[in-house]
């Protein structure tokens, strides 16, 4: 295995402006960043949220009338998976005071504020605990933790101008306001994050930032969050219950229009069952399982938007589903590795992207939508892609990481990079020796539904918490502000939750007549269609399989 | 620009289209043959053979440990482990998933924990049984020296086993295969959380940044962003100071107003 030799041979012009690159940047010469106006003529011409027939008009709900992914308008445009009329609502299978939905590093963090706020918790959850895209982050968490040269104002500096001046300010304020404490936390549970001896924790550059606030754990930082949070969570089993395996698919109301719980689906029984409780935490993730525009995904196997869905069927707005954020760098060769996130700390510890001939062609720190803009139009437009061996028709650009130990010392690619230098070497490439070869890949969901600050939103006892909420990052969040965004507002949207609870005495008549008005709604807008909704789990299997089944039935992506 | 339009949709997860692939080969999964593409990994085979994955899929990125899988090639007795995302498949390959195994966890609570050999024996008694055959670093697909941590926890060196083991990915393999029946991976992580809790000062710019966020001096700053409209916005944001790609640590910026 290994690179073809075509490919080798197409390095060699890399090799060849290597050093000229090297001693550029040694001297403190950057490739010229793209003016704001620039940016502005990139995007718009080459960003796929740009492209013709990306969005579309939001026919039903409480975003009528918003353009938001096709995607997505698909998923909200469809049917409930249970039918209203038949769920028997008396029939309630868990209790608790707050039910977590979703099992990764947001509602993690959610389930231990809310029990320290006394209040006994369930999280439901798709796969198992922490299968989620917190486990896969790599890069890092930003917090201004050095007062010698950082500070929360200018991380709000950089949220802000990385979202395009459109974040909801006060979330943003939030969450650089509470970033070092959440970076404190997360030390007192034991993330082991890099560090001096002295205890000072490493920082680096991300794209978009004025200061190395970037804290990480290896390349595995999402990881170490996400296992040492579910590993807390398990000590305290007494009051947080996990329930795996049991996607949420339905929300509840009562009659006083307050959010009492879920229908969960156990995918191995495929029976639903009702869990009724005092206060609600969504945080279901992303969706990058519904490959907008066919693109390939970072994203882990269960985010396809699922909490969206539910929650916008309950009422609560969404906001800023109008942008999907495209990682710039995702593998494309070798073929088993496709999608797989690159990380951005690669290009911020120093590795430029260069086209077929060896030549740079965009500063290799500008923020995500712009990097992934300019690879997308360097392939398109310009024409200097790097063909993919074996896959007509697809282009790459090369991410030159031997850079990195020519400018920081041999062996820091490996030290680095550990689990990407693992990867690569199983499929015979040395990454401190060779490119690796990438293209945008579907990674975020910048919007989701509206929240405020403490997690609460139009619903009451219904709290958001993660990517599945909208706004802090506006229309592009930058790399390590969303582990960041999950600890912050998963312990706010917990907390509140927690004490949600002590307050709410009763819960009402359960109800699902939310369900049944959107699917007025839907029939009164003339949608027809036969598609159900939330998705759950995507649809991989074989085409030709399929058409073998004579006698099974499918409702969306599930038999 | 139809260019555009057109190349996009080609730049798609090379998801169902294997179905007209002509480079097939065998495979065994749980010993029925399935015949599928020579270039795919093994959780793809799967879903290529007709499966809709529940149990065994999680990251599809080789980081969650949800997709553990065992198999062994024609003509050799040898054991093969490999994580299904990461691994490509092979003809002939008789294979098993084993999504889950019910390893020993001991439920503690990290303030009380000291960082000495007592303590994680204690807990996990069974590390005095470990006969150092050494299956568990054979049978690592993250090529973790696994004999290794479970020897320095065994020792009391916790740090070294915190640092031993901070790639380990959860999945279990080592578990599911030692004679001594001990949950490596849950010694693991009750290693690396008392190294970072205990052993690693601490970080006392952490520290000192929560009480500063605490007297409010920022308050007024960020305020003051908040309520300036869009134009001044951009220009301090065009205009705030970078610090450089390969300043030092106490490299510092001109303006300190805001610090
Ligand atoms: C490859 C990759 C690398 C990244 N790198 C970085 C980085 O370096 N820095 C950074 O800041 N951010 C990074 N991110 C982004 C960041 O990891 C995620 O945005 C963040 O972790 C999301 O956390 P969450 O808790 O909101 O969602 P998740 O961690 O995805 O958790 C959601 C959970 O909800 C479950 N779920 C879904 N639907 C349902 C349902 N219907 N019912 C019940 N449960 C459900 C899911 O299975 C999952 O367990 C990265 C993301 C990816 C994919
Ligand atoms: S140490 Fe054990 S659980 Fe961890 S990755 Fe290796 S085999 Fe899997
Ligand atoms: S497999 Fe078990 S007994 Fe053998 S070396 Fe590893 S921990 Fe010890
Ligand atoms: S699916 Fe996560 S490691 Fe394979």
């Amino acid at each position: 295995m290994g690179y073809t030799p075509d490919l080798l041979e197409l390095i060699k012009k890399v090799e060849k402006t290597r050093q000229l690159r090297v001693n550029r940047k040694k001297a403190g010469e950057e490739f010229p960043a793209l003016t704001l106006e620039q940016r502005k003529d990139r995007l718009e011409k080459y960003h796929p949220d740009y492209r013709a027939g990306a969005l579309r008009e939001l026919k039903v709900g409480p975003s009528k009338g918003y353009s938001v992914a096709q995607e997505i308008a698909d998923q909200f445009e469809a049917k409930s998976r249970i039918d209203p009329d038949k769920i028997d609502l008396d029939e309630v299978h868990y209790e608790t005071d707050v039910l977590v939905i979703g099992g990764g590093g947001a509602g993690t963090a959610a389930a231990l504020l809310a029990e320290e706020a006394g209040a006994k918790v369930i999280i439901a959850t798709k796969l198992r605990h922490g299968d989620a895209n917190t486990m896969m982050a790599e890069g890092g968490i930003q917090a201004a933790t050095k007062s010698w040269k950082d500070s929360p104002y200018y991380h709000y500096l950089d949220v802000m101008g990385g979202g395009h001046f459109e974040n909801d300010p006060l979330l943003v304020k939030t969450m650089v306001s509470e970033a070092p404490k959440a970076i404190g936390w997360l030390e007192s549970l034991g993330c082991m994050f890099n560090k001096w001896p002295d205890g000072k924790m490493f920082t680096l550059h991300g794209a978009g930032t004025c200061r190395k606030r970037m804290h990480y754990a290896g390349d595995m930082t999402g990881a170490e969050i996400m296992r040492t949070l579910r590993d807390e969570a398990r000590n305290r089993i007494k009051n947080i219950g996990v329930l795996e395996f049991s996607p949420a698919v339905e929300l509840l109301l009562d009659d006083k229009g307050f959010c009492s719980g879920a229908v969960l689906f156990n995918l191995e029984t495929e029976e639903y069952f009702l869990i009724k409780a005092k206060a609600v935490v969504m945080a279901t993730g992303g969706s990058g399982r519904l490959h907008m525009q066919k693109f390939m995904t970072t994203n882990h196997y269960g985010a396809t938007g699922d909490g969206l869905v539910i929650g916008y069927r309950m009422g609560v707005k969404v906001r800023f589903l109008h942008a999907t954020q495209y990682h710039p760098t995702g593998a494309v060769f070798p073929e088993q590795s496709e999608g797989l996130l690159i990380t951005e700390k690669v290009r911020g510890a120093g590795a430029n992207l260069v086209n077929i001939d060896g030549e740079q062609f965009v500063f290799e720190r500008e923020p995500r939508d712009i990097e992934s803009s300019s690879i997308i139009r360097e392939c398109e437009k310009v024409r200097k892609g790097i063909p993919v061996p074996g896959q007509k028709g697809k282009f790459g650009v090369w991410l030159d990481s031997p850079m990195i130990d020519m400018l920081e010392g041999i062996g820091t690619v490996e030290r680095e990079f550990p689990a990407k230098f693992i990867l690569f070497k199983r499929y015979g490439i040395d990454i401190s020796k060779l490119p690796m070869l990438v293209y945008p890949t579907l990674h975020y969901q910048n919007g989701g539904l509206e929240y405020k600050p403490d997690g609460y939103t139009s619903v009451p006892g219904f709290f958001v918490a993660g990517e599945v909420g909208g706004g802090v990052h506006g229309a592009n969040r930058l790399m390590g502000n969303s582990l960041l965004d999950i600890t912050v507002f998963g312990r706010l949207a917990g907390e509140s939750a927690g004490k949600f609870v002590n307050e709410r005495t009763e819960i009402g008549k359960l109800s699902v007549d939310h369900v049944r008005q959107y699917h007025k709604e839907l029939e009164a807008t003339g949608i027809v269609t036969d598609r159900v909704s939330p998705m759950v789990l995507p649809d991989y299997a074989n085409p030709e399989v399929r058409k073998r089944q004579l006698t099974t039935t499918y409702i969306g992506s599930l038999r | 620009m139809p260019a555009v339009a057109q190349q996009s949709t080609e730049q798609m997860e090379t998801l169902n289209d294997e179905s007209v692939r002509t480079d097939l080969i065998p495979i065994f999964i749980m010993g029925k043959e399935y015949d599928v593409p020579s270039t795919l990994t093994i959780q793809k085979a799967f879903e290529y053979a007709g499966y809709q994955l529940i149990r065994g899929c999680g990251c599809r990125g080789g980081i969650c440990g949800a997709c553990a899988t065992v198999y062994r090639l024609p003509g050799t007795a040898k054991i093969n482990v490999g994580l299904a995302c990461q691994t490509v498949v092979q003809a002939n390959m008789y294979l098993t998933m084993i999504p889950f195994f019910p390893a020993n966890r001991a439920i503690y609570n990290l303030d009380d924990l000291k960082p000495d050999a007592q303590t994680v024996l204690k807990y996990y008694p069974e590390l005095a049984k470990c006969m150092g055959c050494n299956t568990c670093t054979k049978s690592c697909p993250m090529e973790i020296p696994v004999m290794e941590y479970i020897s320095a926890a065994l020792r009391g060196d916790i740090e070294q086993a915190a640092e031993i083991s901070m790639s380990c990915v959860m999945c279990g393999i080592c578990a599911a295969r030692c004679p001594a029946e001990l949950g490596q991976y849950n010694i693991g992580i009750m290693c690396r959380r008392i190294t970072g809790k205990h052993i690693k000062p601490r970080a006392e710019h952490v520290r000192e940044m929560i009480e500063r966020v605490n007297t409010g001096r920022y308050e007024e700053p960020i305020n003051g962003l908040i309520n300036s409209d869009i134009e001044t916005l951009r220009k301090l944001y065009v205009e705030r100071q970078m610090e450089p790609h390969t300043a030092p640590e106490e490299w510092t910026p001109d303006l300190k107003d805001y610090l």
